[in-house]
């Protein structure tokens, strides 16, 4: 099946309020299962399933010079690698759009959110800081990166500790018991329109034929602080609206997975 | 004094005190770990863990790499960004990276028949998630059943090792607290056609006496003896057959 015949399956089954493989348009695929400290070689990890999709998130942990303007604040990075590990439809080569967009709102759910005390990162203003590096790899991608790459992410700095630093060098042999100085945890939700309907969670071939979603990033004591519009079609208000209390919605069932 | 102390330790003959010299690190398999793909499997050995997925035979673009007469296979070997012990590993590809896919592929091929798909390409990718020296071998074993996996024509499995040397003792399946020992030391990663014991890769780093390598090699296929029944077991419990 072509892409175009796909999305009018896709749009005739939700407009009877069915999908193709039979949920509820706001239910999440099961299992959703997040495990922290997968990987023994990074600072922190996580590998996060939601149904067929998998993904590892590793946290690596380094001293460098703050950036100019942050001369008191830790460096934060986030990258996603969509290797062709995961999908039929990834190429090896730079980071392709797909990947940086992914990247980049993952790092604003982290960033804008607070959720790193930087300012504790600071080792030697202007001189020394702790960078936190966040990378972000699918081992199978069947639809929704965006929530299962941010939930990994949160797990895996959650799982964090810090390597042995003698004021010289850091010794990654030596872990040590201290975490990463953390705040309130944000969580991301994609919620995606097709139609005239909404729906979370989507499988690929759901992706495929959306026509506008909205990642809405919000904290646990109700803040939102990071939004991301995708797709060609526009939304209205009254759609922001609903896909904003979706998403906060069910981002309290998605953070139950973090517990 | 330290130098002398150095050099009496180095003299000093290497013995493993957590496993015997021609015993490998534990070993998992399991086949069939990436729904997205044709054929996939993992490979874990020690800390050192490898996954494989197999996409193909499918068009291969662009069209001027194609072959008219067989298809080719296209491996790729990455390293994951925060597998490594130390610092980060820059992601994407590097000129270790590219050479080890080249070696891989060359292991592989041997037992590979693509001549009913010309102009196509089979692609092999090996990400590791974690790694502890042995990386190349552990792909190779995970890519070996990744392809069995998605059906292709195979003579036989490949299973692969490192063995070495050190100090003058042979050993298989070397550390990275090995590979990093100061002295005469050497690490041999090999591959190994099960069935004939026919060898498809075969790479020395190091200093090491003749006799010693012709020896660690043997090592080498024994061992590869049973990663292949381990390699086999996990396909076999895919495909519900009995052992």
């Amino acid at each position: 099946m072509n892409d175009r015949m796909i999305k009018e399956h896709v749009e005739t089954l939700l407009k009877k309020d069915r999908r193709l493989d039979g949920r509820k348009l706001t239910e999440y695929r099961k299992p959703i299962s997040v495990e922290s400290g997968f990987i023994e070689t990074a600072e922190g990890s996580a590998r996060v399933i939601i149904g067929d999709t998998e993904v590892l998130v590793g946290v690596k942990m380094g001293v460098e010079t703050p950036y100019p303007d942050t001369p008191n604040k830790g460096n934060l990075m986030v990258n996603a690698e969509l290797t062709p590990l995961s999908s039929p439809e990834f190429e090896s080569g730079p980071p392709g759009i797909q990947s940086i967009e992914l990247a980049r709102v993952i790092d604003r759910a982290i960033r804008e959110s607070k959720f790193i005390d930087s300012e504790k990162l600071c080792i030697e203003e202007g001189e020394k800081v702790w960078s936190v590096m966040v990378d972000i790899s699918p081992v199978n991608d069947a639809g929704n990166l965006f929530d299962a790459g941010a939930l990994g992410a949160i797990a895996a700095l959650k799982s964090a500790r810090f390597p042995g630093y003698d004021g010289e060098r850091v010794d990654y042999k030596k872990h040590t018991d201290k975490k990463l100085p953390l705040r309130k945890t944000p969580i991301s939700v994609t919620v995606h329109k097709i139609g005239d309907k909404l729906i979370v969670d989507p499988i690929s071939d759901e992706e495929k034929s959306s026509d506008a979603r909205l990642t809405v990033v919000h904290r646990e004591d109700g803040k939102m602080c990071a939004l991301q519009k995708g797709g060609t079609m526009p939304l209205s208000s009254d759609d922001i609206a609903k896909m904003i209390d979706l998403g906060i919605e069910k981002g309290k069932e998605l953070a139950k997975a973090l517990e | 004094m330290t130098k002398l102390l150095k050099r009496m330790v180095n003299k000093m003959v290497y013995k493993r005190k957590d496993r015997k010299e021609n015993e490998t690190r534990p070993i998992e398999a399991k086949v069939g770990v990436i729904k997205n793909a044709d054929g996939s499997a993992m490979f874990k050995i020690g800390k050192t863990t490898a996954l494989a997925a197999v996409y193909g035979p499918r068009d291969l673009y662009p069209r001027f790499l194609s072959d008219p007469t067989k298809g080719i296979l296209r491996v790729s070997y990455v390293m994951m960004p925060f597998a490594g012990a130390g610092d980060r590993v820059r992601p994407g590809p590097n000129r270790r990276s590219r050479e080890i896919a080249l070696v891989t592929e060359q292991a592989l091929m041997p037992v590979i028949d693509l001549s009913e798909f010309p102009n196509s390409v089979v692609d092999v990718v090996i990400e590791l998630p974690q790694t502890d020296a042995g990386t190349r071998c552990a792909g190779i074993c995970a890519a070996a059943m990744a392809l069995a996996d998605a059906g292709i024509k195979m003579k036989d499995l490949i299973s692969s090792v490192a063995v070495g040397c050190l100090n003058g003792t042979p050993v298989v399946d070397l550390s990275k607290e090995e590979e990093d020992l100061e002295g005469e030391n050497a690490d041999v990663p090999m591959a190994v056609i099960s069935g004939s014991g026919e060898v498809t890769l075969l790479q020395l780093d190091g200093e090491v006496e003749k006799e010693h390598l012709l020896r660690a090699i043997e090592m080498g296929k024994e061992a590869c003896k049973k990663i292949y029944d381990i390699q086999k077991n996990a396909l076999k419990k895919k495909y519900g057959v009995e052992k």
